[in-house]
């Protein structure tokens, strides 16, 4: 077909469908929302996983996280300290670590554990964290004020401490708390630093569960070590409790994120050999970002698919509308053939009709795609004003997902749905426009 | 004499499916326009007409319905395929052809003029007269030329100040007139009219007939299906048809006869 032809054919179908504007319309309607609702669910998609993603992203895509996990009660934990159940890393894994396995550029200790912090009248449940200066930078923690601990707080076994951003907007509501002295147990700690605000990370699976960074205090390890030492004992019903953990987590680091699957498989293998216990977990980032990769994908076939149903019913409006109008022409198509068109110019009109109705449906649905985002913020301002009428702080888990998600418009979705759109009409308006074809012309002249 | 069309021991049968045995069915039934064939129901439309159309004529095809006119027409138009003979048009013979060549016969060699106008109706008078270019082999744009040939068409038949309008804003006269400008846009060789005063007054009938008559003056061959004897008269031969065969064949005037054709007119002009 020549490029003016296929201009001729194109006018022909508008002004055949500008005949009928309401009925036009309607079903385009139909087409609308299809694309409307592919290109929406995939961004909603997309913002789902993309939220996921960056919280994997935050923990590093190349770092190894190996973490400690109390065995299974009952199974055959160390106890030669007493009753004191022994388990986790331990420091020699650490110097194990980085000392024979080459890829590891950076690793760092931690030793975690809950504590209550209090400075005058204000108390507040904390996490107390021991760890090096390196965690600043493997962690890409921002700094408010003051500094991050050093080497030197290391070798001098400091009392010092820096501050998450809650805990400093909480227990320092007024003062400036550098400088002042923050209790925690019955020892005292130099406040030096605070840290910028850290979106805290959903339970992702595996052994790493939800955790909020914002209730974090940052010692120096080695302080840690000497200030509240291996062997912790927890007040219980009718006595104490004690256990025995080393480290909670060693982070490691390598250089590219090539090196991730075959030190992880190093690490795995080395603490096996010194480890007769199940007592640790190795976390890689990067598998489970390759596994909500897939997530994401799963996610987008789903939905999309969805979507696709109220598509192919916009279809099926469009067909319905063309069989009618294939009737309604009868005469029309008779006309035409008497004057010598062709079955295919037949075919060629019905289906450049069919194609420019859903394609321009197509095209208005891709302009509503784009709106999905404030649509959805639309949505969710609704949602928390009017119907679940919720505090903060007093939201789960997936409210607080749903109010953090961000709607993302894949831009490869846009050119999808509207080339299914526009499949769409060819394959629904084929019948039609060939059952206009075979029409007996004797017959369509006759037809009144 | 050179032949714009003719047709060779025209047939066409329509199967209508397995005959019923009827008892007491004899030789005679043969003959009758519906015959029992091998088992199977026939319609004969056609029996084997033979017409010769030279250049120039002007025929009126008359008969009562069931005669077979309307398939001799749909023959000669081009929208239908003779079970057998042959039917040779401007020295090609179209009688077998499928459906593309047959779509490029009816576009290129033949204008309709039908009773019930068969106008596009959202189109205007102009874009009317154009429709049948939109079909030409090789599909063209409209060139200036084409677009000055329908002017000229829509002027001659007295439209020249109606292109805008769309049919149904024109009397049934104006929209044949319409009709008849399409029917020769694509310079064809035959106009074949079927019943075109059907639809009109006696006075607007006389308009389009003057019209064809003038066509026919020019040389254009037109062949007209009628049933009435007033209306057949403008032509120079008038062919009755009977049951699928020409019955009876008058040729009133020479095809070359360029007088008027009303006989109360001629007669007024002679005296005078």
């Amino acid at each position: 077909m020549s490029f003016s032809r296929l201009i001729r054919t194109v006018q022909l179908g508008l002004k055949s469908l500008m005949l009928h504007k309401l009925r036009s319309g309607l079903t385009m309607l139909g087409i609308v929302f299809g694309v409307f609702s592919v290109i929406a669910m995939l961004a909603i998609g997309e913002g789902a996983s993309a939220q996921a993603q960056k919280q994997i992203v935050a923990l590093g895509a190349t770092n190894i996280i190996v973490r400690s996990i109390k065995p299974v009660e009952g199974s055959s934990s160390d106890t030669s300290q007493g009753g004191t159940p022994r388990y986790g890393l331990l420091r020699s894994d650490f110097r194990r670590l980085t000392k024979t396995i080459p890829t590891v550029l950076d690793a760092i200790p931690i030793r975690e554990l809950p504590r209550e912090a209090r400075f005058l009248r204000h108390t507040m449940n904390c996490r107390l964290v021991g760890c090096t200066a390196e965690y600043v930078a493997i962690n890409h923690l921002g700094l408010l004020k003051g500094r991050f601990l050093t080497d030197a707080d290391q070798q001098n076994l400091a009392n010092v401490v820096v501050l998450a951003s809650d805990v400093a907007t909480k227990l320092f509501p007024t003062e400036d708390p550098l400088g002042k002295a923050l209790q925690v147990d019955s020892m005292y700690y130099t406040v030096i630093g605070v840290t910028a605000d850290r979106t805290p990370s959903a339970g992702i699976g595996g052994s790493l569960a939800a955790q909020d960074f914002n209730k974090d205090l940052y010692i120096p390890i080695n302080t840690f070590r000497v200030r509240l030492g291996d062997q912790i004992f927890t007040p219980k019903q009718g006595g104490m409790d004690s256990e025995y953990v080393e480290l909670n987590q060693i982070t490691l680091s390598v250089k590219t994120v090539d090196d991730v699957l075959k030190t992880a498989d190093a690490v795995r293998g080395t603490l096996e050999k010194f480890h007769t216990q199940k007592d640790f977990a190795v976390v890689v980032p990067l598998e489970l970002l390759k596994q909500a990769d897939q997530l994401r994908q799963i996610f987008n076939i789903v939905l999309g698919s969805i979507a696709a149903i109220s598509l192919i019913v916009g279809g099926i409006g469009i067909m319905n509308i063309m069989l009618a109008t294939v009737t309604e022409r009868t005469r029309e198509i008779g006309i035409r053939r008497a004057l010598g068109a062709r079955q295919r110019d037949i075919i060629e009109q019905f289906l450049t009709e069919t194609v420019v109705l859903s394609g321009s449906g197509g095209l208005l649905g891709v302009g509503l795609g784009l709106m999905t985002p404030y649509a959805f913020l639309l949505i969710r301002w609704v949602t928390f004003n009017f119907i679940l009428d919720t505090k903060r702080g007093t939201l789960s888990e997936t409210t607080r997902m749903f109010s953090e998600m961000q709607p993302t418009v894949a831009l490869w979705s846009l050119p999808l749905a509207f080339g299914i759109s526009v499949g769409i009409g060819i394959l629904f308006g084929l019948y039609p426009a060939h059952a206009a074809a075979k029409l007996d012309p004797i017959e369509a002249l006759r037809h009144e | 004499m050179k032949l714009a069309a003719q047709v060779v021991d025209l047939t066409k049968f329509y199967d209508l499916g397995p005959a019923i045995p009827v008892a007491g069915a004899n030789d005679e039934l043969q003959y009758a326009p519906i015959a029992a064939n091998e088992g199977r129901i026939l319609v004969k439309a056609l029996r084997g007409v033979s017409i010769d159309f030279p250049e120039g004529d002007f025929v009126a095809v008359m008969g009562s319905s069931g005669s077979g006119k309307s398939t001799l027409l749909n023959v000669l138009g081009g929208l239908d395929r003779p079970t057998t003979g042959h039917y040779v048009l401007g020295g090609e013979d179209v009688s077998q052809m499928d459906d593309v060549e047959l779509s490029h016969v009816r576009n290129q060699k033949i204008g309709f003029i039908f009773q019930s106008y068969n106008l596009i109706m959202q189109y205007t008078v102009l874009e009317n007269i154009e429709l049948p270019l939109q079909y030409r082999p090789g599909y063209p744009a409209l060139s200036a030329a084409d677009h000055e040939w329908c002017l000229n068409l829509a002027k001659k038949v007295g439209l020249g100040d109606r292109l805008d309008h769309r049919p149904f804003q024109l009397s049934g006269g104006q929209q044949q007139r319409v009709a008849v400008a399409r029917s020769m846009v694509n310079d064809p060789e035959i106009i074949l009219a079927d019943e075109p005063t059907g639809n009109l007054d006696s006075a607007t009938g006389i308009e389009i007939m003057e019209m064809l008559w003038a066509l026919n003056r020019e040389g254009r061959t037109i062949i007209m299906v009628t049933h009435e004897h007033d209306i057949a008269e403008w032509a120079k031969r008038q062919i009755v048809m009977r049951d699928g065969l020409v019955h009876k064949e008058t040729r009133t005037r020479p095809v070359h006869d360029t007088s008027d054709p009303v006989p109360h007119r001629r007669m007024a002009s002679a005296n005078v």
